[in-house]
C-alpha cells in the first residue's frame, strides 16, 4: 500500500460524508419516536367521524378517567424498561395500593395516601435491590413479587372476602373522584406526573443516566455512572406509582376492590413499547407511554362504540399492536446496525 | 519532562496465574507512550491496574507525585485518568454530545441540564479536533472513526491528565487514523500523557515517543521508541533472542511433511470489510500451513472465514477442487472443513455437558438413526477418540469444565476428528494448556498430516509456527504479505516479514 | 488463561447440593410431615386430587422446560390454552378427534408464531411471547364468542374424569408427556441439540448445529402442549372456559421450571426437577391450606421460593469463573 502523508485536518465534509443519515434512516426514527401519536391522531380522527357518540366532551372524560390509572402504572414502567428491565409486579401493587388505601382510611385521609405510597415503595425497594445489587434477572424477581404482592393483599382483605368502602366525604375519595375544569381529578394528576416524567428523563442527570444504563449497562458503568443505585431507584419508582395509581383508582370507585390490577402489568407494558420505547432499554420517551395509553383506551372504546364486535378485540388489537411493534422495531435497529457498524 | 504517573513493580495474580510480576511504567507529560505485547502479555491487565478496575497485589501507584489507590474506575477518572477502550464504550442510541458529557453533564441553575450549553461545549470541543458533526445526532448513525474519536474526546475533555488509548486504531480507516494522530498531537503538545497500546508497528513509529514492552506479565523492555529497531521490537514481543533465532527449537513437530500434489483447500480472494482483503491460502493434503502475524493481522478471520463463520464480502473456497458455500458453517462442515476456535470457553466448550456429549455434538446427526442418538455408536466413537488423544476424565460423564485446559482441547479436537475431515483449522491449539499437553497436541497435530490431512495453524508461539509448518501465509492488516515456502520456513524470515515497514513495498 | 479446577469451598458444595437436589428433600420433608400432622394425607383420594390438580401446570411446565433449556422463556403458554379450549367445542360436533387435533394444531400455530419471531425475527423471548399473551386471550375469548360452553361430549369428558389402574386418566397422560418428553432430551438428536445451544449458542453455531430450526421447534413444542395443557383443563372443567383457563399458568409453570433446579441462563434441562417443582408446589398449597392457612400465605411462600431458587442458581454462575 503506498501511503503518502495526508494533511493532519480533516476535512469536515468529507469526514462525515459516510456518516449522513439517509432519508429512509431518519424516517426509521421518526416512526419510532411519533408512530404512536400518529396512529392514535388517526384512529380518533376515524372514530370521530364514524361514530357520533365518540367525540362527546362526556366520552373524552369518560377515556380521560380511565386512561389516568393505567398511563401512571405505565409511567413508571416507562423509566424501567428504558433502564432495561421490566417490572411484572405492578398489577399486584396496584391492586395492593387500592385495598391499602381503603383499609388505611379508617386512620386518616392522609394515612390512607401515604400506606400505600410506602409499602408499594418498599415492593419496588425489593425488586430493586435484588435486582440491581443481588443482579437477579428482573423478570423473574418481579414475578416472585407479583405473587408476593397478591399475597399480601389477600391477607388483609381476609382472602379477598372484604371490601372496605371509603368515605364519600373524605378529601382522599374526592382525590379519584373530584372534578377540575371539567376533567377528574385523577387526569390532573396523571398529567402532572407526567410533566414531571418528561422533565426527568430529559432534563435530570437521573434521567440521562437510566438512558445510558439501558443502552449499555458495562458502558455506563465505564463511565463512572452509579448504575446500581440509579436502577433500584426505578423500581422503587414503579412500586410507588403503581401503588398511588391503585390508590386513586380506589378512591375514585371509593371502595378497596381486591379483584383489579390482574393483567394490568401487560397493559402498561404494552402501552409503553406501542408507545416507542425500546423493550431492550436505551431509548423511548415518556410522551409516547401517554399516546400508548391513550391509544389502548381509544380502541377499547371504540369497540365498545362498534356494539356488534366483541370487546375482547381489544386484547387481540393489542397483542397485534405489540407483535407488530417489536418486529419493526428489531427490523429498524438491524437496518441501523447494518449501516452504522461494519 | 516530569512523570504524571509512575507504576512500580507492579504484580497481580489471579487464581492459578501471575497476570503480573515487577512491572514497572513511568508515564511523562507530553509524551505518548508506546506499550506493546503479545496476547497474555498482561497490558490489558496493567491497563486495568492503572485505571482503579483491578487493586495491584504488589507495588506502587504515584501519580502526580503522591502514592495512590484507586479503588473504583470512577476515582481514577475523577483523578484524571481517562480510558478509551477497544470496543468504543460508548452509548450509542444516545446523542454525541449527550456521550461526551454523560455523568457531569452542565445544569442550569433549576439543577436540570442545560442542553444549549452542552450541544455547544461539545460542538466547540469536538471543532477544537477537527471534527465537525452535528452533537444531536445518535452517535450510532456516526461511523466508527467518528464514534473513536467522540470516545477520546470524552476521555480529553475530562481535564484529563493521562489518556490511555486500547487499540484506538483497529476499526478505522486510514484518513480517519490521521485525524485520531492530530488529537493525539493536541493532547501531547498540551501536557498530557499519552499511553498507546498498538499492535500497528507503523503507527507506533510514526506517533510514539517511548515504548514498553511486556511479555508473560513482565517488563521486556523500556526506552525511546526511536532507538529501537523494528526487528528487535518484534523479536521482544515473541520473546525470541535475535541471536539465538537460527538455532534449533524444542517443539514436538517433526520436519517437512510429505504433501501431495492438488490442494484440497484452496481459498482465495477472501475480503471482509475492515478485516479481511483479498486473502489466499491453499493447503495439499498432509501439509501443515501457518499463518503468520501480530496480534489483529486477520489470522483467525480468515480461518473464521474458510469455516463458514465470518460473513465474506468476496471471495471463494474450494474443497477438493468443488467450490464450497461461503458463509455457512454446515456447509463447510459436510465438505469436510472445521474450524478449532481460538476461545475455547467462549467459542468451544460447553462446560456443563459431559465429554461424551461435547466429543460427539457436531456428529450427533451422523451417529442418529430416526432423530434417535445411537448410544452403541456414540459410545464408540467417544471412547475411540479419548483413547487415541489420550483424553484424561474420570469418565465420558464427567463435566468437561471439571477438565483442565489441555483435556478441553483435546476433547474439542476429538469433537472435530468424530466429522471425519480433511482440512483441519487450527486457531490456537495450544494456547492456555500445560507444557505435557502441549507436546502432545503438537504431535497430534503432526500425526494428522501424516495422515493426509490438510492443516492450517494459527499459533502465537512463533517456535510452533516455524517448526509446525511447511509453509508460512504472513499476513497484516487483514493483507496477505508473502508466503514463505521450504527453506524460507525459518524464524529470521518470519520475524524480518513482519517487522517490514509496510510503507517500503 | 490458564485452567484452575476450582477447590469447592463447603458452602458452595452445599448450594450446590441444594439447588440439585433441594426440591426433592422438600417434598421428602413436606411428605414426612402430612404424615404426621395431616389426617387423610396418605389416602388414594387425596393422592389423586393432588395429581389431578398438578397435571395441567405440569404438562405446560415441560415445555416451558425444554424453552428455558433454550436461554428462552415462553410468557403465552397460559393464553395459548385459553385458545386450545376455546377451539374444542367449536368442532366436537365433527367428532372428538379432529376437535382436539384442530386445537392441537392451532397451538403448534401459536408456537410457530412465537418460534419465528425468536428464531427469525430475533426478539428476546420474553417480548415475542408477551404479544401473544396480551392477544391470544381475547383471540380465544373471540372464538368462543365471550361465552363460556358446558362440554356434553362424553369421550371428552371421560378424559376429565375416567380412571385406569385406580388412577385418573389426566395423571397417566401428564406421566406419559413426562416420560416422552425425558426421552426427548436425552436420547434425541434435537435433545441434545437443544440443550448445547441454550448452553453456548456460539459454540453451537459454530459447531454446525441448525439453530434457528431447533429452536422453531422447541416453541411449537410448547405450544402443541400447552394447548393438551388447554384440552385436559376444559375435561376436568367439564366446560370451555377461555376466560378463566390458564390464567397465570405461565407463572405457574416457570416456578415449576425453576424451583426444580432448570436455570434461567439455559444448557440444561431438567425433567425429573420440573415434575418434583410441580408437584413441591402443589403440596405447599394443599398442605396450608389442610392446615387452614390462607392461599394469601401459599403465594407468599410461593414467592419466597421462587427468588431462593434463583438465587440459589444465580450462585452457580458467578461461582463458576
Amino acid at each position: 500500500m503506498t501511503t503518502t502523508q495526508q494533511p493532519t485536518t480533516l476535512d469536515p465534509d468529507e469526514s462525515v460524508s459516510s456518516n449522513t443519515m439517509t432519508r429512509a434512516e431518519r424516517l426509521a426514527g421518526l416512526v419510532q419516536r411519533r408512530g404512536s401519536i400518529v396512529v392514535l391522531a388517526l384512529v380518533v380522527l376515524i372514530a370521530s367521524v364514524s361514530f357520533d357518540a365518540f367525540p362527546t366532551i362526556d366520552n373524552a372524560q369518560n377515556i380521560a378517567i380511565q386512561s389516568s390509572f393505567l398511563a401512571i402504572v405505565a409511567l413508571g414502567m416507562t423509566f424501567v424498561i428504558i433502564s432495561g428491565g421490566i417490572d411484572l409486579s405492578v398489577g399486584s401493587v396496584y391492586a395492593l395500593g387500592g385495598v391499602l388505601a381503603a383499609y388505611g382510611i379508617q386512620f386518616g385521609s392522609l394515612v390512607g395516601l401515604l400506606l400505600p405510597l410506602v409499602v408499594c415503595g418498599a415492593i419496588g425497594l425489593l425488586n430493586g435491590v435484588l435486582v440491581a445489587y443481588g443482579r437477579l434477572a428482573p423478570f423473574i424477581v418481579t414475578l416472585a413479587t407479583l405473587l408476593g404482592a397478591r399475597g399480601l393483599l389477600l391477607a388483609i382483605t381476609d382472602e379477598g372476602s372484604t371490601t372496605r368502602l371509603m368515605d364519600r366525604e373524605d378529601w382522599l375519595t374526592q382525590l379519584g373522584q373530584g372534578t377540575f375544569l371539567g376533567l377528574g381529578i385523577p387526569v390532573w394528576i396523571t398529567i402532572g406526573l407526567f410533566a414531571v416524567g418528561v422533565v426527568v428523563l430529559q432534563r435530570t442527570r437521573f434521567g440521562h443516566s437510566t438512558l445510558a444504563i439501558g443502552g449499555s449497562r458495562e458502558a455506563a458503568a465505564l463511565m463512572g455512572l452509579p448504575v446500581a443505585r440509579n436502577t433500584m431507584l426505578l423500581y422503587v419508582g414503579s412500586g410507588m406509582l403503581a401503588g398511588l395509581a391503585g390508590a386513586l383508582a380506589a378512591a375514585y370507585s371509593a371502595s378497596g376492590v381486591t379483584i383489579v390490577g390482574e393483567g394490568l402489568e401487560l397493559d402498561a407494558i404494552a402501552a409503553v413499547v406501542i408507545g416507542g420505547t425500546l423493550l431492550t432499554g436505551g431509548a423511548g420517551t415518556v410522551g409516547g407511554t401517554l399516546a400508548g395509553v391513550l391509544l389502548l383506551r381509544v380502541i377499547q372504546n371504540v369497540i365498545n362504540q362498534v356494539g356488534t364486535l366483541s370487546s375482547h378485540y381489544q386484547s387481540v388489537v393489542s397483542g397485534a399492536f405489540l407483535a407488530v411493534v417489536v418486529a419493526v422495531q428489531s427490523y429498524l435497529s438491524r437496518a441501523h446496525l447494518r449501516g452504522g457498524k461494519r | 519532562m516530569e512523570a504524571v504517573l509512575a507504576a512500580t513493580s507492579i504484580g497481580k495474580r489471579f487464581p492459578g496465574v501471575v497476570a503480573l510480576s515487577d512491572v514497572d511504567l513511568t508515564l511523562r507529560a507530553g509524551e505518548v507512550h508506546a506499550l506493546v505485547g503479545e496476547n497474555g502479555a498482561g497490558k490489558s491487565t496493567l491497563i486495568k491496574v492503572l485505571t482503579g478496575v483491578y487493586t495491584p497485589d504488589d507495588g506502587t501507584l504515584e501519580y502526580l507525585g503522591e502514592r495512590k489507590r484507586f479503588a473504583r474506575p470512577l476515582d481514577a477518572q475523577a483523578a484524571g485518568i481517562s480510558t478509551v477502550y477497544q470496543e468504543v464504550n460508548l452509548v450509542p442510541l444516545q446523542s454525541v454530545a449527550s456521550n461526551v458529557f454523560l455523568g457531569r453533564e452542565p445544569r442550569n441553575r433549576f439543577g436540570l441540564l442545560d442542553f444549549r450549553a452542552m450541544n455547544a461545549q461539545a460542538t466547540q470541543l469536538l471543532d477544537s479536533y477537527g471534527i465537525r458533526v452535528d452533537v444531536t445526532r445518535p452517535l450510532r448513525t456516526l461511523g466508527m472513526g467518528v464514534q473513536q474519536m467522540v470516545a477520546v474526546a470524552r476521555a480529553a475533555a475530562t481535564e484529563a491528565r493521562v489518556v490511555i488509548l486500547d487499540e484506538p486504531t483497529s476499526s478505522l480507516e486510514p484518513r480517519e487514523v490521521d485525524t485520531l494522530f492530530a488529537i493525539i498531537e493536541r493532547l501531547r503538545a498540551d501536557g498530557v500523557a499519552v499511553l498507546y497500546v498498538s499492535h500497528r508497528l507503523d503507527e507506533l513509529y510514526r506517533i510514539c515517543d517511548r515504548v514498553t514492552v511486556l511479555r508473560d506479565g513482565r517488563l521486556v523492555h523500556s526506552g525511546a521508541m526511536a532507538d529501537l529497531p523494528r526487528l528487535k521490537l518484534v523479536a521482544m514481543m515473541l520473546g525470541r533472542d535475535l541471536e539465538e533465532v537460527q538455532r534449533e527449537g524444542a517443539t514436538k513437530f517433526e520436519g517437512e511433511h510429505a504433501a501431495g500434489q492438488a490442494p484440497v483447500l484452496a481459498a482465495s480472494g477472501l475480503s471482509a470489510k475492515h478485516r479481511l482483503d483479498d486473502v489466499d491460502v491453499t493447503v495439499r493434503p498432509g501439509e501443515i500451513v501457518g499463518l503468520g502475524g501480530l496480534l489483529g493481522a486477520g489470522r483467525s478471520e480468515t480461518v473464521m472465514a474458510i469455516a463458514g463463520a465470518l460473513p465474506l464480502d468476496s471471495g471463494e473456497v474450494n474443497v477438493d477442487g468443488k467450490r464450497l458455500r461461503t458463509g455457512s458453517v454446515a456447509a463447510a462442515m459436510r465438505a469436510g472443513v472445521v474450524m478449532l476456535p481460538e476461545d475455547r470457553k467462549a467459542d468451544g466448550i460447553l462446560p456443563d455437558l459431559s465429554v461424551r456429549e461435547n466429543i460427539a455434538l457436531a456428529a450427533l446427526p451422523r451417529l442418529s438413526a430416526a432423530g434417535l442418538v445411537s448410544r452403541r455408536r456414540q459410545d464408540s466413537i467417544v471412547d475411540t477418540f479419548m483413547k487415541r488423544l489420550r483424553i484424561k476424565a474420570a469418565s465420558p460423564d464427567q463435566r468437561v469444565g471439571e477438565l483442565s485446559g489441555g483435556n478441553q482441547q483435546k476433547v474439542l479436537l476429538a469433537r472435530l476428528l468424530c466429522m471425519q475431515p480433511k482440512v483441519l483449522l487450527l486457531d490456537e491449539p495450544t494456547r492456555g494448556i500445560d507444557v505435557g499437553a502441549k507436546a502432545e497436541v503438537q504431535a497430534l497435530i503432526d500425526e494428522l498430516a501424516k495422515d493426509g490431512l490438510g492443516v492450517v495453524l494459527i499459533s502465537s508461539e512463533f517456535d510452533e509456527v516455524v517448526e509446525g509448518s511447511d509453509a508460512i501465509v504472513v499476513l497484516r492488516e487483514g493483507k496477505v504479505v508473502t508466503r514463505l515456502e521450504g527453506d524460507n520456513v525459518n524464524e529470521a524470515a518470519l520475524l524480518a516479514a513482519l517487522a517490514e515497514d509496510s510503507r517500503d513495498d | 488463561m490458564t485452567e484452575v479446577v476450582a477447590a469447592p469451598r463447603a458452602n458452595a458444595g452445599t448450594r450446590a447440593w441444594l439447588r440439585d437436589n433441594g426440591v426433592y428433600a422438600a417434598i421428602v420433608v413436606l411428605v414426612a410431615y402430612n404424615l404426621i400432622f395431616t389426617e387423610n394425607f396418605a389416602t388414594m383420594a387425596n393422592l389423586s386430587t393432588q395429581l389431578v390438580q398438578v397435571a395441567p401446570v405440569l404438562i405446560v411446565a415441560l415445555g416451558m422446560a425444554l424453552v428455558i433449556g433454550t436461554e428462552g422463556v415462553d410468557l403465552s403458554v397460559g393464553s395459548v390454552m385459553a385458545i386450545a379450549a376455546a377451539i374444542l367445542p367449536l368442532y366436537l360436533g365433527y367428532g372428538v378427534l379432529p376437535a382436539v387435533l384442530l386445537a392441537l394444531v392451532a397451538g403448534g400455530l401459536c408456537g410457530a408464531l412465537n418460534g419465528t419471531l425468536v428464531a427469525v425475527v430475533g426478539i428476546q423471548p420474553i417480548v415475542a411471547t408477551l404479544a401473544l399473551l396480551v392477544g391470544g386471550r381475547g383471540l380465544a375469548l373471540v372464538f368462543a364468542d365471550g361465552q363460556m360452553t358446558v362440554i356434553q361430549n362424553d369421550s371428552l369428558l371421560g378424559l376429565g374424569t375416567g380412571e385406569l389402574l385406580g388412577l385418573p386418566v389426566i395423571v397417566w397422560l401428564a406421566a406419559a408427556l413426562a416420560a416422552l418428553v425425558w426421552l426427548l432430551v436425552r436420547y434425541t438428536t434435537f435433545g441434545r441439540q437443544l440443550v448445547a445451544i441454550g448452553g453456548n449458542r456460539s459454540a453451537s453455531a459454530l459447531a454446525g448445529l441448525p439453530v434457528r430450526r431447533v429452536l422453531m421447534t422447541t416453541y411449537v413444542i410448547s405450544g402443541v402442549l400447552a394447548a393438551v395443557a388447554g384440552i385436559v383443563a376444559t375435561a376436568r372443567l367439564t366446560a370451555s372456559d377461555p376466560s378463566a383457563i390458564g390464567n397465570l399458568y405461565e407463572l405457574s409453570a416457570i416456578t415449576a421450571v425453576v424451583v426444580g433446579g432448570t436455570p434461567l441462563s439455559g444448557g440444561r434441562v431438567r425433567i425429573l426437577g420440573t415434575v418434583a417443582g410441580a408437584v413441591l408446589m402443589q403440596m405447599i398449597t394443599a398442605t396450608l391450606i389442610k392446615h387452614n392457612l390462607p392461599d394469601s400465605t401459599a403465594q407468599m411462600v410461593q414467592a419466597a421460593i421462587i427468588v431462593l431458587a434463583v438465587y440459589l442458581q444465580r450462585s452457580r454462575a458467578g461461582g463458576g469463573q
